[in-house]
């Protein structure tokens, strides 16, 4: 794991002095706190232990994805210095790491921080000192509000938008559907609900017939899957986390619970999800992607793919390419690294945040075909659209078309 | 075997401690002080906001080294009180725009009745029976935060945000300088009530009860009243703990106050060393630094790393950081010698 060595924030802090002194001589350069002529320092938190931990794949993914941009020359001649820290998924940890990042490792921005109890914490914090809080690695609605918080920026499309398009598939297709839902007990898992209570509109209160939520200190969700069959349900939505969507994928099959069922994007991995529940257990679940899946035959062929194929073998070979949140970590770095080159030479804090609010039909390989990034001034949701999909043997297989989720949400 | 016979052959849950042993001399007290006043000034303001967290786990340390060291209970509960001090502070701040100052006596009040009330059934339990039963408290209280009913107050899952205090009477000293100062000086006010609570009759009174229950009561100790208000005060002073570290963090949220947290606490008062006091600084040092020690060694064996550390630290000193203090102390008396 790359981590800032001693001897390089010295040399960094030296060339903070060198650039502060002479940059009346170069008018077109620009730094703020954690850029040089040589290094940009980038900062990042993730629960390497604790209860979240199976995230973790994602901020090592991009440690590795920074250093193969280094080795090839870095960006705009420019070397990533990636400071990434455990938080353990620890709302008062990660404001003791966020203040270490932005005072004491002097980063220029913190970049693709997990979990949203954690970046709620620093949310405010990070808008007052004016450091961009970018490309945060959580679904949550609220991150979309450049009015209030213009230095906070999302990634992945929000929450309430996928359950939203669940609910206009269910309206569709089962409008007499008696849906059971389980939910974790946190803004998340609220965030999802509030989507498919508002997907289903009026009809919400007759359609969910029981909902369910847990802690994330519970050991298992057993007895809630168990309660919710008695209710017979016949559509059941799971909002879980990897661990617990494993949990209720097996226990589903176990007590012969047949319905259809809902599993949510943050657990839709094969890797440490479908594989670990068992392939035969997962059969017809339905999800909503917008990255593409390693496991696809359909993308054997793909020049895209065995780009990121490539780059897993090489440059990080101890990863699980069927894991998607190295192709998620993959992804928010490539766009990452596309912000800085827009930046070129003007790398202020301020300038990082336009650049950001101004990606025109990025795409980054590991999108599904017609999934693009766009933003504005007004519009801080980098991905936002879905499409359906249903696991099928030992794959997903998309349906539908690509469905925009920006509406209502 | 008599009933009589089985309390005495027990060995006591906690090792006595005279209460001479539980403090620091005026000497080395002052250079500590000296310390903590002038180090701030000379760091980064990352590093203050450490220090300010370091005083107030040191705080909740110290609460339960007066439950445990003093009067002989365990509590794996202190995460509860922490998390209603700091609810209180937080709430009387954004809700009702009280001063941030003022929200502390307020939580230390409302956390001393509520480890009171709770001392009163938890007087039919000991041992590791108590532990269970503050166990549970620490277990439900994130959930109970959580609840529905009181989501116009707390939250709910989101937490609140609070304001942090400005310097007041225009001093020129950033908001972390000055809520280390303020921090500092509710710590000492705390240390020395509680130094004066152990050396006063009721701190005796904590004492007895701890060393033998039968023969405390035998001499006149009403152990009913004491051992409830040994909770009561080791859950005020947690309290105040608990609205400080919402106030410094800026943040409350139930997933910060889980069992996680009371653990932590109770694992830095045997660092610290159970009974003395001035251990309890270098406990919350332990639980704030050491995690991040081992993750500086490995990141992804971390917990393994501070597993390895923690064991270290039991099977070198179990007594904590007071049999190194010991120790040095006899050191510096035989150079004094030679």
């Amino acid at each position: 794991m790359p981590v800032a060595t001693s001897r390089v924030a010295i040399a960094s802090a030296a060339f903070v002095v060198l650039a502060a002194s002479s940059s009346g001589a170069l008018a077109q350069k620009k730094y703020d706190t954690g850029a040089t002529d040589t290094e940009i320092k980038i900062g990042n938190i993730m629960p390497y232990s604790g209860p979240a931990s199976a995230y973790g794949i994602i901020g090592r993914t991009e440690a590795a994805y920074f250093k193969k941009i280094n080795a090839e020359g870095g960006i705009n001649g420019r070397k990533i210095n990636f400071i990434s820290y455990d938080d353990a998924y620890s709302p008062p940890k990660a404001v003791e790491q966020a203040r270490k990042l932005v005072e004491s490792d002097e980063v220029l921005l913190i970049f693709n921080s997990l979990g949203t109890p954690s970046n709620s914490a620093i949310h405010k914090y990070m808008n007052s000192k004016k450091v961009p809080q970018l490309f945060v690695a959580t679904g949550a609605t609220k991150w979309n509000d450049p009015n209030n918080f213009p230095w906070t920026m999302g990634w992945q499309p929000n929450y309430q938008s996928e359950t939203q398009i669940y609910a206009k598939y269910l309206l569709k297709n089962k409008p007499d559907a008696k849906i059971a839902v389980l939910y974790q007990n946190d803004d998340y898992g609220k965030d999802y609900l509030k989507g498919l209570k508002d997907g289903l509109g009026a009809k919400a209160a007759t359609m969910i017939i029981a909902e369910e939520s847990y802690e994330t200190t519970e050991p298992t969700i057993d007895s809630h899957i168990v309660k919710l069959k008695s209710t017979g349900a016949d559509v059941f939505v799971n909002i879980t986390t990897p661990k617990f969507a494993a949990q209720a994928i097996k226990k589903i099959a176990e007590i012969e619970w047949k319905p259809l069922h809902f599993l949510n994007n943050v657990s839709n991995s094969i890797g440490s999800v479908i594989k670990p529940a068992g392939y035969q257990n997962a059969q017809e679940i339905i999800s909503a992607a917008y990255l593409k899946d390693v496991t696809d035959p359909q993308w054997a062929n793909d020049a895209a793919m065995k780009t990121f194929l490539d780059f897993m073998t090489k440059d990080f070979p101890d990863g699980d390419k069927l894991d998607s949140g190295t192709l998620v970590g993959y992804g928010v770095a490539q766009t990452l690294v596309q912000v800085l080159k827009q930046c070129g030479d003007y790398l202020t804090r301020e300038n990082v945040m336009k650049q950001a609010a101004s990606l025109k039909d990025f795409r980054t390989e590991v999108l599904l075909p017609g999934i693009k990034i766009n933003t504005s001034p007004t519009d801080f949701a980098p991905v936002s659209q879905l499409q359906l999909e249903r696991f099928k043997g030992e794959k997903w297989e998309l349906f539908g078309d690509v469905i925009s989720a920006d509406a209502g949400g | 075997m008599s009933a009589v016979d089985e309390v005495v052959t027990e060995a006591p849950a906690v090792e006595a401690v005279p209460k001479r042993a539980m403090t620091l001399g005026y000497g080395t007290s002052l250079v500590m002080l000296a310390l903590f006043l002038i180090v701030p000034l000379l760091v980064k303001n990352f590093i203050v906001f450490q220090l300010t967290m370091l005083l107030i786990y040191g705080l909740a340390v110290l609460a339960l080294n007066i439950l445990t060291g003093g009067s002989g209970q365990f509590s794996l509960g202190q995460s509860a009180f922490y998390a209603v001090g700091a609810y209180t502070s937080a709430i009387l701040m954004e809700h009702a725009g009280v001063n941030y100052a003022l929200t502390l006596p307020i939580a230390g009040v409302i956390c001393f009745a509520f480890g009171f009330l709770f001392g009163q059934p938890a007087l039919r339990l000991s041992g590791v029976y108590l532990a269970l039963a503050t166990f549970a408290l620490a277990t439900a209280m994130p959930q109970l935060l959580k609840l529905g009913y009181f989501e116009h107050w707390t939250g709910g899952v989101q937490g609140l945000v609070v304001t942090k205090p400005d310097a007041p009477f225009g001093l020129p000293m950033s908001q972390d300088m000055w809520l280390y100062y303020f921090t500092l000086a509710v710590t000492i006010a705390i240390y020395i009530f509680s130094v004066n609570l152990l050396r006063s009759r009721s701190g005796r009174a904590f004492m007895a009860i701890r060393d033998n229950e039968i023969a405390a009561s035998a001499m006149g100790v009403d152990v009913a009243l004491y051992k409830t208000l040994a909770f009561g005060v080791s859950a005020g002073i947690t309290g105040v703990a608990g609205g400080l570290g919402a106030i410094a963090v800026q943040f409350v949220a139930p997933d910060s106050y889980t069992i996680t947290l009371a653990i932590s606490l109770f694992l830095g008062m045997v660092v610290g060393g159970v009974g003395w006091l001035p251990g309890s600084i270098v406990g919350s040092a332990f639980i704030i630094f050491v995690p991040n020690i081992a993750e500086g060694i490995s990141k992804g064996l971390s917990g393994a790393v501070f597993g390895v550390l923690l064991f270290l630290v039991i099977f070198l000193v179990p007594h904590g950081a007071r049999q190194v203090a010991i120790v040095a102390q006899q050191l510096v008396g035989k150079l004094k010698k030679n």
